[in-house]
């Protein structure tokens, strides 16, 4: 099921059954690139630049009060913090719900499967309104737990508990692929030469999910830390208090704070890079040591 | 080919104690009860809470009949957009060798990267009034932000890498085979994607399609940024259910927001059957 074929590997059937073709054979290749380049800029690269080339204005000052002030230190802690709970949550839950699906039969398994990815395809806002009247003190979660003295909805819990929600199907598709083709023969052989199960899930197992499980790890908290529309709902959006970055961005924008809004941008922009490379090193690292097992988001 | 494996992992000694079995399962099954199941249920109702009357008539709603439009226009417009422009970039990335590849790919993901808020304030600075084309645009008259454009434009850079990300792998793994005997045969260019290629890669490009379209559809951070929020002209579905919600109108903001959601389980419908197609094939 998980697409293993490293870019190289067609191009070097189409390289070897015509030497001539050290591009390929096949016509369209000026047209292919030049349109993809150029859609490609039009919607991605112009647009991005532009943030980059509007920040310019701010100078260093203003783009340091805006980014260093401490509303903005609050909503990095908050956003940051609740995205790092929240993928830690989803590593721990994620790891056994992929062991789950690969490895056992139970009836509803397909079925079971097939909900993982309903938070990608669950627009936002829904889950935002929905998750808040679950957790709101009268809700069918919040009355029994806010009699226990913990408060979600409205509060910092609430936007881990959103963030949960989005990052959930990333450690489960990104470890069940690998479990699924991890050597059998490996593990019946750890089994066959003595190995207790728990020897042969530390040695044998671990080894091969860890990178998987950490890309996981990465996709959920990148996922998390731009996430807005379920939060705005949850979060009650109190400033020092519940407020994440994006949002604060969005109030910047509304008082026609531009500069403010651009330097945040500019600060969330140059984290999810930073994620990026983090995100594409685990996966190279797969290519090279797990050869088969690649991740997929 | 899951079950074999599944098969062959628990026959020999490798079978995990039946109640650490039962312990893992029920664990999968309380963590997806608890984020996925019960908020799924509490949508559908909270939406009929005041009964079936005013569910119709919430989402028959003027406001809301003008939301489902311009959600249906925008995803008309990006959806063949981007299904396009993935079409392009897996027939550039899978049938040449090229220098900067890697890269390219990277470029195609990056809008998942980028928060969708980031998604439209680029946007507003671009073409905003106080943006880099801003004046030149109001000089000529052309109003993209707070209006229909921009919210065609966010959705279509949030949307931009879902066509692509699906078709590529499977176009790789379709070789270039019977294209090249095609193009031995005298096929052109076009005649070998139509009637080659795109035949071979359908179920991957229908999923991507798919999966586009139920972002498209349910985009809120990036819409919400460029739309202004004017009633009845720049409101999509899920900029409706907000409006309905601030003004406490709850009931009505769940009956649109089932629309939705019945949108993201046909889509998860669609996924299985695709799966299963690609398997039988």
């Amino acid at each position: 099921m998980s697409v293993a074929v490293a870019p190289p590997t067609t191009t070097a059937v189409a390289g070897n059954t015509r030497p001539r073709g050290n591009r390929g054979v096949l016509p369209g290749f000026r047209l292919s690139l030049g349109y993809t380049l150029t859609y490609l800029s039009l919607i991605v690269l112009i647009p991005l630049a532009g943030l980059v080339f509007k920040s310019a204005d701010l100078g260093w000052t203003g783009f340091w009060e805006a980014v260093a002030s401490p509303r903005a230190l609050a909503a990095y802690r908050l956003t940051f913090g609740a995205a790092f709970a929240a993928a830690a949550v989803n590593l721990v839950f994620g790891l056994v719900t992929a062991w789950v699906l690969a490895r056992y039969d139970f009836p509803g398994k397909g079925f079971i499967d097939a909900l993982v990815d309903l938070p990608f395809a669950l627009p936002t806002a829904v889950a935002g309104i929905s998750l808040t009247a679950l957790y709101a003190e009268n809700g069918w979660l919040g009355r029994f737990i806010e009699p226990l003295g913990l408060k979600v909805a409205f509060a910092p819990t609430g936007v881990a508990i959103a963030m949960i929600f989005v990052g959930l199907p990333f450690v489960v598709r990104t470890v069940q692929p690998v479990l699924l083709e991890i050597d059998i023969q490996m593990e019946e052989a750890a089994a066959t030469l003595g190995a207790t199960r728990l020897q042969t899930a530390f040695r044998v197992i671990l080894p091969a999910i860890t990178a998987p499980a950490l890309t996981g790890l990465a996709l959920a908290f990148a996922r998390a830390v731009g996430e807005y529309g379920s939060i705005v709902f949850i979060s009650g959006n109190m400033p020092m208090k519940t407020e994440i970055v994006p949002l604060l961005i969005v109030t910047k924008l509304e008082q026609f704070d531009y500069p403010g809004a651009t330097a945040l941008a500019l600060v969330m922009l140059a984290a999810s890079f930073v994620m990026l490379m983090i995100i594409n090193g685990l996966q190279a690292w797969i290519r090279r040591h797990g050869g088969e097992g690649e991740a997929r988001k | 080919m899951r079950g074999a494996k599944v098969v062959g992992a628990q026959t020999i000694a490798l079978r995990d104690s039946p109640w650490l079995r039962r312990t893992l399962i029920a664990v999968t099954l309380g963590f997806l009860a608890l984020f996925v199941v019960i908020p799924i249920a509490a949508v559908f109702v909270e939406a009929l809470s005041k009964g079936i009357g005013s569910y119709a008539e919430a989402v028959f709603e003027p406001e809301t009949r003008a939301a489902i439009k311009l959600t249906l226009i925008t995803a008309a417009i990006s959806v063949p957009l981007n299904l396009v422009f993935g079409v392009a970039a897996a027939w550039l990335i899978c049938k040449y060798k090229f220098p900067g590849k890697s890269a390219l790919l990277t470029l195609i993901d990056l809008p998942f990267s980028v928060s969708p808020v980031i998604s439209g304030l680029i946007f507003v600075l671009l073409l905003g009034a106080r943006g880099v084309f801003g004046p030149w645009l109001e000089d000529h008259d052309i109003k993209i932000i707070f209006a229909v454009p921009g919210i065609v434009l966010a959705t279509t850079f949030v949307t931009f890498p879902f066509v692509a990300r699906e078709v590529i792998p499977v176009m790789q793994d379709g070789g270039n085979d019977e294209e090249e005997q095609a193009l031995t045969l005298g096929a052109s260019g076009w005649q070998i994607l139509f009637h080659v290629t795109l035949p071979k890669v359908r179920w991957g490009l229908l999923y991507g399609i798919v999966l586009c379209n139920a972002r498209a559809m349910g985009e809120f951070g990036a819409v919400s940024v460029v739309s202004g929020h004017i009633r009845g002209h720049t409101n999509t579905i899920p900029l409706q259910v907000e409006i309905l919600y601030n003004e406490y109108n709850i009931a009505a903001a769940f009956s649109v927001a089932s629309i939705l959601t019945l949108l993201a389980l046909g889509t998860l419908g669609a996924k299985k059957l695709v799966e299963h197609r690609r398997l039988a094939a």
